[in-house]
């Protein structure tokens, strides 16, 4: 069963308290989404470091239930 | 993850300087992330490796657990995992990837 985008920011939002998180259904089907992730606490992390906390957040859904997210993340500028 | 796959993918990351761990092969990639992820090796023009993962179960589950990445593709370098599709991209479009290459002195294709 797909996701909704609620469900997505809910969740990314409870692991990294203080991020701006900005969800774009990408195909108007529940099921592809984009990500955007910004996060004081992803400062001096590389990437890769950053995805894979917005994945642990996701508590496994990615690349299960959640197929298609597109993750960008950043710090506040 | 079974023995058997992980040497499989050790021999892989470590047997090649670039290895793309993709769904489908680069002539005909099975998911429009792979597909992104060897359009973006192509414009570098970097030679590389590939392992269809959709040939073998055991590298496919295998993959997420051996670098703590729940999603295909995954790109290695030199032995180390530089990203999947996303991270690939913003790096190309930054010219980081390349730059990246180029440090690790990764023969070009062509």
């Amino acid at each position: 069963m797909p996701m909704a985008a609620e469900e997505i920011e809910t969740m990314i939002r409870a692991a990294i308290p203080d991020a701006e998180v900005e969800i774009t259904d990408l195909a108007g089907d529940g099921d592809h989404y984009a990500a955007r992730v910004v996060s004081e606490s992803f400062r001096g992390l590389p990437r890769v470091r950053q995805h894979q906390r917005v994945y642990a957040a996701l508590e496994g859904r990615m690349g299960g239930v959640l197929h298609a997210l597109q993750l960008t993340t950043a710090c506040p500028q | 993850m079974t023995d058997d796959a992980r040497s499989r993918i050790d021999s892989a990351v470590k047997g090649n300087d670039v290895v793309l761990f993709m769904k489908g092969t680069p002539l005909f990639p099975q998911c429009g992330f792979s597909s992104r992820a060897v359009a973006i090796l192509e414009h570098l023009g970097v030679e590389y490796a590939s392992v269809d993962v959709l040939q073998d179960q055991g590298v496919r589950q295998g993959i997420k657990d051996y670098s703590d990445w729940p999603t295909i593709p995954q790109l290695y370098v030199k032995g180390e995992f530089v990203g999947g599709s996303d991270i690939m991209m913003e790096m190309y479009e930054s010219g980081e990837l390349g730059q990246l290459l180029q440090d690790q002195g990764v023969t070009s294709a062509h």
